[in-house]
């Protein structure tokens, strides 16, 4: 396997709580890989480290086997540059209209004319199913046309890797699954490395290459879809289920924890 | 249990940590600013010139109407009050000098921080802020460009430039409010007026309140972007946030007024 990133005994913290504990897992080049958890499993925290947003406790994490953790600011920066993310809630600048916000990238990295800049941005806008709303201010749109200008921002650079934080968090099935779609389609169509974070079954099973699926903070299965379907871990069969988790108090601890002690 | 020394001096240390921990996460973000605006420039990375302008027009243009009346009333209740005074020692005439050496020395530049603490560094905290809670910084740094260089250096270049453009303005309407009591209700002679003006003050006064007036833009940038970069978590704490950011540069405005005022006292 052609390993893009690979992630080496990764711990870390929030103040005093372990939220990551010592996980490895490697993403492959060229395919798309769903980091699948329940809510509070450390997912969207592990996506955040593997973008540099924050630094772990102790751990690697090697971005075309170079390690971002100890990397210096400006080289991070060049690494950033080959990525491209789209956040939960789009983060789209509010100040700016969509074409401000999708030549961002590129007025600030590249020397290109405004003019070129403009047909680049077109460009991706209509990649993503938006050409005509350049004008748009983000406020001006839905929740999904958001996520597609958020992606086509994303894009702008025409970036190696691709990261996206529950890209279907508050958008209805059709929409959810337009976008899903969109993601096939890059995929094949531009070879990138996809990495997305999600609980979102049936969107797993849709753009799922390959699957790493976090529980309480560890990696409890790393493998292909169909690895997952016939894998016999009680967490991930639940999981897969959509089995609620099992009561884990007894009456009388929880007794004795509502006393408080 | 506790015991009581832990009791005692448990919040004591803790109240300390996290002073130290505020002044250390202050002085990384001034380091920055500074680095972005005065160094980086000469590195290639050129400053945000639309930026700045827009910030420019948002803190210092749009402020003029409410910093020319403040002002206008200032230098009237200053005249009158001083009046009150003077006019039982037979010394109207002096006013002029009253109303002249404190607005140009205190009152212009201090009245004009306090507006555009509450104008513009609210702002700063609410916009920065927002973008916090909407991942928009993260957003930014995930693009490879700099929040502190593409946030905070155009306001610091429009507040550096805009509180004494402001001040001037404060300064010059301030002294023609004292000036309009004063040739009507206290019936002084207009030119005997300009000229005890022109006699009290020197240019000295004119330049220490300028730069002050600097300090002050630097102070209320500084405070609301550390403010807003402090947001965690949603709107609600942006609200805090901004509050804290108006209560604090006004805090530090009148700390640093104190400061500058007894430096020019002795060194000038």
């Amino acid at each position: 396997m052609d390993k893009a990133i690979d992630v080496k005994d990764l711990v870390t913290h929030y103040g005093e709580r372990e939220i990551l504990k010592k996980i490895s897992f490697s993403i492959p080049r060229g395919k798309t890989t769903v980091i699948l958890g329940g809510s509070g499993c450390g997912k969207s925290t592990l996506l955040k480290h593997l973008i540099g947003l924050l630094k772990p406790t102790r751990g690697n994490i090697l971005i075309n086997r170079k390690d971002i953790v100890s990397m210096n600011e400006d080289a991070l920066n060049d690494i950033r540059k080959r990525m491209g993310i789209l956040f939960q809630g789009a983060a789209l600048l509010n100040s700016m209209t969509l074409m401000d916000n999708v030549a961002l990238p590129l007025r600030e990295h590249t020397e290109l004319e405004d003019s070129t800049i403009q047909i680049m941005v077109r460009m991706k806008l209509d990649l993503v199913g938006l050409s005509g709303f350049e004008g748009f201010y983000p406020s001006q749109l839905s929740g999904g046309m958001k996520k597609r200008a958020g992606l086509a921002r994303a894009m702008a650079l025409d970036p190696e890797f691709l990261f996206f934080d529950e890209p279907s968090a508050g958008l209805d099935p059709v929409t959810a699954a337009g976008l899903d779609e969109l993601i096939l389609k890059l995929r094949n169509v531009f070879k990138m490395t996809i990495v997305v974070v999600t609980h979102e079954l049936p969107s797993v099973f849709m753009i799922a290459d390959y699957v790493i699926m976090l529980d309480l903070g560890e990696v409890i299965f790393s493998g292909t879809l169909d690895e997952l379907r016939v894998s016999g871990n009680p967490r991930i069969k639940m999981f897969l289920d959509r089995r609620p988790e099992a009561e884990t108090y007894s009456p009388e601890d929880y007794f004795r924890f509502i006393a408080g002690d | 249990m506790p015991s009581i020394a832990e009791a005692l001096l448990g919040p004591i240390g803790r109240k300390t940590l996290s002073a130290l921990r505020d002044i250390h996460d202050a002085s990384k973000l001034i380091n920055a600013t500074f680095y972005w605006t005065f160094v980086s420039p000469f590195k290639g990375k050129p400053l945000r010139v639309r930026a700045s302008v827009s910030e420019i027009v948002k803190t210092g243009y749009n402020s003029v109407p409410i910093v020319a009346v403040i002002s206008l009333f200032v230098g009237i209740i200053l005249a009158l009050q001083s009046a009150y005074q003077l006019k039982r020692l037979g010394a109207l005439i002096y006013v002029a000098n009253l109303v002249g050496v404190s607005i140009i020395r205190e009152l212009g530049p201090i009245l004009t921080a306090i507006i555009v603490a509450g104008r513009s560094g609210s702002a700063f905290a609410a916009e920065i802020g927002s973008m916090k809670a909407a991942e928009e910084v993260d957003a930014l740094i995930s693009m490879g460009i700099n929040p502190v260089r593409f946030l905070v250096v155009p306001k610091l270049i429009a507040l550096m430039l805009m509180v004494p453009a402001l001040t001037v303005i404060a300064d010059a309407i301030g002294l023609f409010g004292g000036f309009l009591l004063s040739v009507t209700a206290l019936e002084i002679h207009p030119y005997n007026y300009f000229q005890q003006t022109i006699n009290a003050l020197l240019v000295k006064d004119v330049f220490t309140g300028l730069v002050k007036a600097w300090a002050f833009g630097v102070v209320i940038t500084i405070v609301g972007a550390y403010q807003g970069f402090k947001v965690e978590g949603g709107a609600e704490e942006v609200g805090l946030r901004t509050t804290a950011s108006v209560v604090t540069s006004i805090f530090l405005v009148i700390v640093f007024d104190l400061f500058f005022t007894a430096l020019f006292y002795y060194f000038t």
